[in-house]
């Protein structure tokens, strides 16, 4: 009898970091991140880098954060110009809190190839 | 004022028992849950207390009498009852700063822990929480590097850690242990952790370890495109083999290293805190023992202190239970102390234990780790109850799953990614666990068989050590 194994084989994947192993989110999902930044308080910032600099800590600024700003629209707006700007890069959306001095969250929006 | 040498036995209560007293900003103030011998007064009780964790001995001496003991003594200055608890009661004393050598925890413990637990008026003696003065804490190192620089070495934003230990705990050779590392970190881990039985055993002496460890940590963060790192334990026999590990541990280029602060106790964990700030290493802190200590609850020392303690003396993570998993500890108790390591100030609020206000000033935070007896079906009420600035490690969970290390890895990787989304979106993570847990698995085969296998696994045995509230 042949033997058949039901063990799968798990291939290893490059991610970026935070939701790298989620599926690509549709554009509410997106929306609904970008919420909860602005809800918290954290001021939006959009960076990008080629991918071969992924693991860069400094990834360029789109523009420069954009300090208190609460339109959720203005921030998409921005995201997508950067994608239209950068369409090989990465392009991340960062929710920058002044009050710990660290990113309160970090993910990848488009990924650049 | 001049006092005359009165030679023999006082009570304790007219020295130390002193409830008109007002403690200072400076003070170290303890709360102590006393239980005495029958027929013994509380006040003689709380104030035997105070006397011998501070200046006092039994008999009255002559050579008091070349020192102003007003000054340097500790005071009761506060009964309490426990709630729902007639033979004990919670005692408050004041101990003046220059008590103890700046900077010194273990100088704190061995004066409120010390002789006084075997003092024979007693029965029980549990010290419940500490308020560490601002005055003090300014002397304190702390955490070698907190939170926001662990988050930003380890490029980790908006959501816990996620990590693991390597199993079997003892008896992997160092190329067979590298290899479970490698296979953790490539399936989606941040971390991955000795065990803190690994030491330097027979079966794996150090050196190998932590070389076959490096190998396997750089090979995944190449292939992944993730910063990774593993906990290499440095606790060991001397002080210097300690520091001889740490050096290497450095010289291989790794993140992160590991101690276990009561096994190896105050004064190597400072030492090693202070290592890791001055070389730039981050550090992960066991807690074996604790449950000796702070199980029991009428006698020995309340976790919260001892947490409170270990952010003193310095750690970026320390282990706090989970809660939900296979060891003990109760919601809200947990609560109280992971504010303790993570806020920088934390009001008093005895729903949560907390018998001061604690005011934390400039010193960083620490992660709360959650660890023990955890897995994919907990993830939901895990991320609730830490939140964010947690480190949640599954073994088990990781390594019994049936495609192996890497898949157990994925599959809390995602279940871990799926919450966090939904929480942000703003479901309620908790109720709705099962569905965002299955919609997940869609996507994801190797969360779905991880659903599957630990479907039925639960560990609802009630707490042992309880709030005192009541009921």
């Amino acid at each position: 009898m042949p033997f058949q194994s039901t063990v799968g084989d798990y291939q290893t994947v490059a991610t970026l970091e935070t939701f790298g192993f989620l599926p690509p989110m549709t554009q509410d999902e997106i929306y609904d991140q970008i919420a909860y930044i602005i809800a918290q308080g954290w001021s939006p910032v959009i960076e990008h880098v080629h991918p071969s600099g992924s693991m860069q800590t400094y990834w360029s600024y789109w523009k420069l954060p954009f300090f208190g700003e609460k339109d959720l629209n203005v921030v998409v707006s921005e995201l997508e110009a950067c994608h239209r700007a950068y369409p090989d890069h990465h392009v991340r959306m960062v929710g920058y809190d002044a009050y710990t001095q660290s990113q309160g969250t970090a993910f990848v929006v488009f990924e650049g190839r | 004022m001049s006092k005359k040498y009165d030679a023999g036995v006082k009570e304790y209560r007219d020295t130390y028992w002193t409830p008109d007293y007002v403690p200072l900003d400076t003070d170290l103030l303890a709360c102590f849950k006393c239980t005495g011998q029958e027929g013994v007064p509380r006040e003689e009780v709380a104030a035997a207390v105070a006397a011998e964790s501070s200046t006092g001995t039994w008999s009255t001496v002559w050579s008091e009498l070349l020192t102003d003991l007003e000054f340097y003594k500790g005071r009761c200055y506060r009964i309490e009852d426990v709630p729902g608890d007639k033979e004990s009661f919670y005692a408050f004393i004041a101990y003046p700063l220059d008590l103890f050598e700046e900077g010194s925890i273990t100088n704190v413990l061995t004066s409120l822990v010390g002789n006084v637990f075997g003092f024979k008026a007693l029965r029980h003696l549990r010290l419940e929480d500490i308020r560490f003065p601002m005055a003090f804490i300014k002397t304190c190192g702390g955490p070698p590097n907190g939170i926001v620089v662990e988050r930003d070495r380890l490029n980790k934003y908006g959501r816990p850690l996620l990590g693991c230990t390597i199993k079997p705990k003892l008896g992997l050779s160092g190329k067979n242990y590298g290899r479970v590392v490698y296979e953790c970190l490539r399936g989606g881990l941040d971390l991955t952790k000795d065990d803190e039985n690994i030491n330097s055993q027979p079966f794996q002496r150090w050196r190998e370890r932590f070389e076959f460890v490096a190998e396997a940590v750089k090979l995944a963060q190449q292939e992944t495109g993730e910063v990774k790192g593993h906990y290499l334990n440095c606790t060991a026999t001397t002080p210097e083999e300690m520091y001889e590990r740490a050096e290497f541990a450095k010289e291989l280029d790794m993140p992160i290293i590991m101690h276990d602060y009561i096994t190896g106790g105050f004064t190597a964990n400072t030492g090693l805190a202070n290592w890791c700030r001055k070389n730039g290493m981050l550090l992960h802190i066991h807690r074996a023992m604790h449950a000796v200590i702070d199980r029991h609850p009428k006698h020995g020392i309340h976790f919260r202190v001892l947490a409170k303690c270990l952010r003193l003396s310095g750690g970026d993570q320390l282990h706090t239970g989970t809660v939900v998993g296979k060891l003990e500890g109760d919601r809200q108790t947990t609560l109280g102390y992971i504010d303790n390591l993570r806020e920088s100030f934390v009001p008093e609020d005895r729903t949560r234990g907390n018998f001061f206000d604690q005011d934390w000033g400039s010193m960083p935070g620490v992660f709360a780790v959650a660890s023990g007896g955890i897995h994919v079906w907990h993830m939901p009420a895990l991320l609730a109850i830490f939140g964010d600035d947690s480190c949640l490690q599954f073994g088990g969970g990781t390594h019994g799953h049936p495609w192996g290390s890497a898949a157990g890895a994925a599959a809390n990787r995602v279940a871990l990614e799926a919450c966090v989304k939904a929480r942000n979106a703003g479901r309620e993570i908790e109720k709705e666990s099962r569905d965002i847990l299955m919609e997940a698995a869609k996507h994801s085969p190797e969360l779905a068989i991880a659903l599957e296998t630990w479907k039925e696994i639960k560990f609802e045995f009630d707490t042992v050590d309880k709030l005192d509230v009541q009921q």
